[in-house]
């Protein structure tokens, strides 16, 4: 028996309150984190949907970028969504001037890539690694995977489109498991957590 | 174009859009964030730069709207197209209530959210537009509950406060968002028995208001709009229970407006850190010059504006 993992939810901008619920589902103890501090009581992190240059530019101002690029870099598990998968991303295509990422994945990503809302879509995307019937698939002015590098494992496509990769205990998505009810992902992402967890509770 | 929502698809084979889980879930990406007016892609470029989560192309600020006066309709093409070419966060505009063609030009632009706005002159004063029949997504004002229901029943898929656009007085976002609140809290504590007489009193579909009973919130995202002018007016939105803020006039009719935008983002962020907010409120330069709402004629009040 583990303890329940501590999973913070970067709570910068964006859509914090479905990933808090969609991990306190999945088994997790879930909180917002804000604050350098606040990263030090965790034992993963979600980097949740919204607006990718906000969430950037509000972790520089406030601090964080440095703090979770370390905590990344020492095998933090982390989760990202959307943004979130951008933020995780070592290299942006096409990046705002000053748009920095948190990194963590060896992956090129291109921004809005499934175009512009008009173009956002629902589709059933297979996971690897989700038994089961196919995701639901939520993709809001969506980001694809351009490229990854070999240590990365494709878990998803979408029409010829990388949109959920995993590089050891980092986890992107292109789509938002958090709003849908189905928390197989997030499910997926407290095993990785608990994984992690487990050689400390020796 | 049908009025009926498109669903969620089984296979991997076929995509919807327009469902109400992208249009919804589209505002819910925008939550803790600040939606800026902008009238010049220069102006849309400050506003990416100091941390907006989108921007509002229009072609006058609502105080300068209610300064000159006359029929304020939809935005020039040109300019809404300048502006999205200049910005990679989303773009929103404004179709006048009920101007459906409008909102079906718009649509053709590619804008990410439409603004059903009281703060142009409505072109029906009996109808809204059907938001069901259009792939974008709507956002649209409300006073009280009752109103907020009938326009998510008409489609919209995001809820914003009126406020009173053009004054940079707080004081009507405050009264709507507390009405709002309020009838939902009220709601809560309602049998079964009692709902359907609510339906009644709100003048709202059945349906919609037993799901806010349930939730204990709106089934969509609420946004606070109509006289935000300061971080700390931000924070107090926030601190009453919108999700994000839309500043209007407030930003570009003040004295900094780089410096403002970014210390608007700043306290709409951390609203309940008063440390925070205080440093943001800090050497911001003037702010635009407000407008006592009781001043205000009854017919230049843009809240009074649909129904």
């Amino acid at each position: 028996m583990t303890d329940t993992p501590v999973i913070g939810v970067l709570a910068l901008q964006g859509d914090v309150r479905e990933h808090l619920v969609a991990l306190a589902a999945a088994g997790a103890a879930a909180r917002p984190v804000r604050r350098p501090e606040e990263l030090d009581d965790i034992d993963g992190l979600v980097v949740p949907g919204g607006e990718s240059t906000t969430i950037s530019k509000l972790a520089v101002l406030f601090g964080l970028l440095a703090p979770l690029r370390a905590r990344v870099r020492d095998g933090l598990p982390v989760y990202g969504t959307c943004a979130g998968m951008i933020l995780l991303a070592d290299k942006i295509l096409d990046p705002r001037s000053g748009q920095e990422t948190i990194g963590g994945i060896d992956m090129i990503v291109r921004r809005n890539a499934f175009g512009r809302q008009n173009e956002s879509f629902e589709s059933a995307v297979d996971v690897k690694g989700i038994g089961g019937d196919p995701v639901e698939g939520v993709f809001i002015r969506a980001p694809w995977v351009e490229s990854v590098g070999a240590a990365v494992d494709v878990l998803a496509e979408h029409e010829g489109h990388i949109v959920a990769v995993r590089q050891g205990d980092v986890l992107a998505t292109s789509f938002h498991p958090e709003l849908t009810g189905d928390h197989r992902v997030h499910a997926l992402f407290v095993d990785m957590v608990r994984a992690k967890q487990a050689p400390r509770s020796l | 174009m049908s009025s009926t929502p498109p669903s969620t698809p089984k296979t991997a084979e076929d995509t919807a859009v327009g469902t109400a889980r992208v249009k919804r879930g589209m505002a819910e990406q925008l939550k803790g964030g600040v939606i800026m007016d902008v009238v010049t892609p220069e102006q849309a470029k400050i506003a990416e730069d100091a941390g907006a989560v989108a921007v509002m192309a229009l072609e006058r600020v609502p105080a300068d709207i209610r300064k000159d006066g006359g029929v304020a309709r939809m935005s020039d093409p040109d300019m809404i197209e300048g502006i999205i070419e200049a910005v990679s966060i989303p773009v929103m505009a404004k179709s006048r209530i009920g101007h459906f063609v409008e909102a079906q030009v718009l649509q053709s632009l590619g804008v990410d959210y439409i603004d059903e706005s009281e703060v142009l002159t409505p072109a029906d004063e009996v109808n809204h537009s059907d938001k069901f029949a259009f792939t974008t997504p709507f956002v649209c004002g409300a006073t009280n509950l009752g109103e907020a229901l009938r326009r998510i029943a008409e489609g919209a898929a995001m809820i914003r406060s009126k406020g009173e656009a053009g004054t940079g007085n707080v004081v009507e976002a405050v009264r709507h968002l507390r009405q709002i609140k309020n009838e939902i809290a009220r709601l809560r504590g309602f049998d079964n028995n009692e709902l359907y007489a609510a339906a009644k009193d709100l003048r709202a579909p059945y349906e919609l208001v037993k799901e806010v009973a349930e939730l204990g919130k709106l089934p969509v995202v609420l946004f606070s709009a109509g006289g935000v002018a300061t971080p700390a007016d931000a924070a107090l939105m926030r601190q009453l229970g919108a999700e994000g803020v839309f500043v209007g006039s407030g930003i570009f009719k003040s004295g900094d407006p780089a410096k403002r935008a970014a210390a608007i983002v700043k306290a709409t962020t951390f609203y309940d850190d008063p440390k925070i907010v205080a440093d943001a409120s800090r050497n911001l330069g003037e702010a635009m010059v407000g407008i006592n709402c009781d001043t205000l004629p009854e017919s230049e009040r843009y809240a009074n504006r649909g129904w």
